[in-house]
């Protein structure tokens, strides 16, 4: 018995002389299953190195990066210059915006005796969430979809009640297309909507449309192909009608490399190109610039730059769309301003 | 506080043939003083916990206290793009609900506790206690799926009869969605009926058979025994039972925000969606980006501990009102 414990105490004080290096990072639910595959394929060629991820909320992502308890952050909304101030006050170290894989929303909806997909254009659906817009068969739908018996039922409008990189996105693009949106309500991860009912996250959203008659919402693209809920096409800004997929999602981020900022800051939302899918956005990693425990930081380069690179053909069995390669480029240009 | 009295009795304590007053060390072996000490930090770590969690929700709600002051309260616009934050319908469907949930639990609670303390046969009633606590035991998110795949549709389709003959009242008019106060209220009233029962059935089998014995002896029929004499014998643990029951319905956040449809606005008709304070800083918290934000979350939570201690006041002082009007009758 003594002998026994004598090994496992050896065993212990061995595996405590090769420590792992652990990198935290918090933030984003919507990215949490990728960067957690990440987390266990990166295990498996580096064993040494260990990242833990915590879905906690983008919100929750950037103040605890800015806190600086955490080595990296994760958000679907990019940080404000406000908050990249206050970590340069804080930490005293500039943050770095690093798109990783690409996400949309979709609308789905559940109309009585409708079961062909919708399309919708952007006055339709800025409408319908502006409270504009309140019946199924309104011109504005009906004109858009010509062959389809739209009944003269009243919309019922269904949003995220939780704050969410999803509704930012979602907002983002009324705010785009529809100047009242933008300067009656704004965009945020929460808005004050003025109608509609809340559901809490995906699946609560698609709980109500699911059981309510004459609704729409909108969930996440990925939770759509998972869940195989039916949703509409969305015109885009060259008047095309798009059905959301990975190949489209992925245009819309080509479509805006053009106009791409050099922090990467940007939304791809109504962005142009032929087929890009309007209601698309990036999902950012978010690393200091600079770190004081070198190994750590070093850790935390080689994890990026595998991300961006390798990683990458980890999005699409998950349901994210992969970044164009432009882009990539373009990040790994600005990894060398990483001073570590 | 009354308690540290007790651990210095006035009556001498038989001291083993010594004739002189223990020390503190030999009190501390002997169990006396370490008993106290004990239970004397346990009394008061509830005080200072208290006491700190006021502190801490007070200070880091600070720029929302100063941004908008009283109005905080009773203005209902909850804009985070904007800045601008009032209370008002979160506060009023915490309020609503819970009332509304108390108002349908407590008969049924008590009703079952009476039963199963009073009329049921022993072993039919050892059985159910059983199950009702394992109720008590559920998390909540069991209770919101409940609700939302089997509560819901139920009140949906009974609705519109139920409408055909209370619609004209203003609390029940106007479109069901399914979601809304009222089954957040039922959700709620579900939840909280165990702890009714259980600890109600508790302190109603305490009662002394010498109390029933008396009134039988009067010639009082069973009922009347069981009224008039068992339930005001228990009046005190019915009503901490119900207590306990209006905080669970007050503070519960996971099956409310499943069912209540999470719409900042206050609504007359109970068939309306709306929001209560614990669903809200639930659903934002974790996205509150910005100080002013994340400090009117916080000051919700503040206004939360409040109305608790509002409302819990006020059921003591009906309860006291109760107590004086019997014994006047």
């Amino acid at each position: 018995m003594i002998r026994r414990l004598l090994a496992l105490a050896l065993i212990t004080t061995a595996s405590a002389f090769a420590q792992p290096i652990s990198l935290t990072g918090a933030g984003s639910t919507f990215a949490y299953p990728l960067y957690s595959s990440w987390a266990s394929q990166y295990q498996k060629l580096h064993s040494n190195v260990e990242v833990n991820y915590q879905s906690i909320g983008s919100g929750g992502g950037i103040r605890q990066l800015i806190a600086g308890t955490v080595d990296f952050g994760a958000t679907d909304g990019p940080m404000t210059d406000q908050q990249l101030t206050e970590a340069q006050q804080k930490r005293g170290t500039a943050i770095l915006h690093f798109p990783t894989a690409l996400g949309a929303d979709v609308p789905a909806y559940n109309i009585a005796g409708v079961n062909t997909e919708l399309k919708f254009t952007p006055a339709a659906l800025a409408g319908i969430y502006l409270g504009k817009i309140t019946k199924w068969n309104d011109a504005e739908i009906q004109k858009a979809n010509p062959g389809v018996k739209l009944p003269n039922a009243g919309i019922i409008v269904v949003h995220r009640s939780d704050g969410s990189g999803t509704t930012y996105c979602w907002v983002d693009y009324l705010s785009k297309v529809s100047a009242e949106w933008k300067s009656k309500i704004g965009v945020g991860t929460s808005v004050n909507w003025p109608v509609g009912l809340g559901g809490k996250g995906n699946e609560g959203v698609s709980g109500l449309i699911r059981r309510l008659p004459n609704s729409i919402g909108y969930i996440e693209l990925i939770y759509a192909i998972q869940n195989h809920i039916q949703y509409g096409d969305v015109q885009n800004s060259s008047g095309k009608f798009v059905k959301a997929d990975l190949n489209t999602v992925t245009e819309a981020a080509a479509g805006a490399t053009k106009t791409m900022p050099a922090d990467f800051r940007v939304s791809i939302t109504n962005s142009p190109g032929a087929q890009a899918y309007p209601i698309s956005t990036y999902t950012w990693l978010l690393i200091p610039e600079k770190l004081s425990d070198q190994t750590k930081a070093k850790a935390l380069k080689a994890f990026l730059q595998w991300a961006l690179t390798d990683g990458q053909r980890y999005t699409t069995p998950l349901a994210y769309a992969p970044l164009p390669r432009v882009v990539v480029q373009k990040e790994l240009q600005q990894m060398k301003k990483l001073q570590y | 506080m009354g308690n540290i009295a007790l651990s210095t009795p006035e009556v001498p304590v038989p001291t083993r043939g010594l004739d002189r007053k223990q020390t503190w060390l030999e009190r501390l072996r002997k169990g006396d003083e370490a008993l106290h000490l004990i239970t004397f930090a346990g009394g008061w770590s509830i005080i200072v916990i208290t006491a700190l969690l006021v502190q801490h929700l007070w200070v880091y709600s600070r720029l929302a206290r100063h941004a908008f002051g009283w109005h905080f309260l009773f203005t209902s616009t909850w804009d985070p793009v904007n800045g601008l934050f009032g209370a008002w319908p979160f506060v009023y469907g915490t309020i609503v609900t819970s009332i509304l949930a108390l108002a349908i639990a407590i008969p049924i609670g008590l009703g079952s506790a009476i039963f199963l303390a009073e009329l049921a046969p022993r072993s039919l009633s050892n059985g159910l206690t059983f199950l009702i606590e394992l109720l008590a035991a559920v998390p909540s998110v069991i209770y919101g799926l409940v609700g939302i795949f089997l509560l819901i549709p139920v009140l949906s389709t009974a609705m519109p009869y139920f409408q055909k003959v209370f619609g004209w009242l203003p609390i029940f008019q106007g479109t069901f969605y399914g979601v809304s106060y009222f089954s957040a209220a039922v959700v709620l009233a579900i939840m909280v009926v165990p702890f009714i029962v259980s600890i109600s059935r508790e302190v109603l089998l305490a009662v002394p058979i010498s109390q029933r014995e008396a009134m039988m002896a009067l010639g009082a029929t069973k009922w009347e025994v069981t009224w008039k004499t068992v339930v005001p014998y228990a009046r005190q643990g019915i009503m901490g039972s119900i207590f306990l029951s209006l905080a669970r319905a007050l503070g519960e956040t996971m099956a409310v925000t499943m069912v209540i449809g999470n719409v900042a606005q206050v609504s007359t008709s109970l068939l309306a969606p709306g929001y209560t304070i614990a669903a809200v800083i639930a659903n934002e918290f974790t996205e509150a980006t910005g100080d002013l934000y994340l400090h009117a979350l916080i000051e919700l939570g503040l206004v939360l501990f409040a109305v608790t201690m509002i409302i819990n006041a006020l059921a003591r002082l009906l309860m006291l009102t109760m107590k004086g009007h019997e014994v006047a009758a």
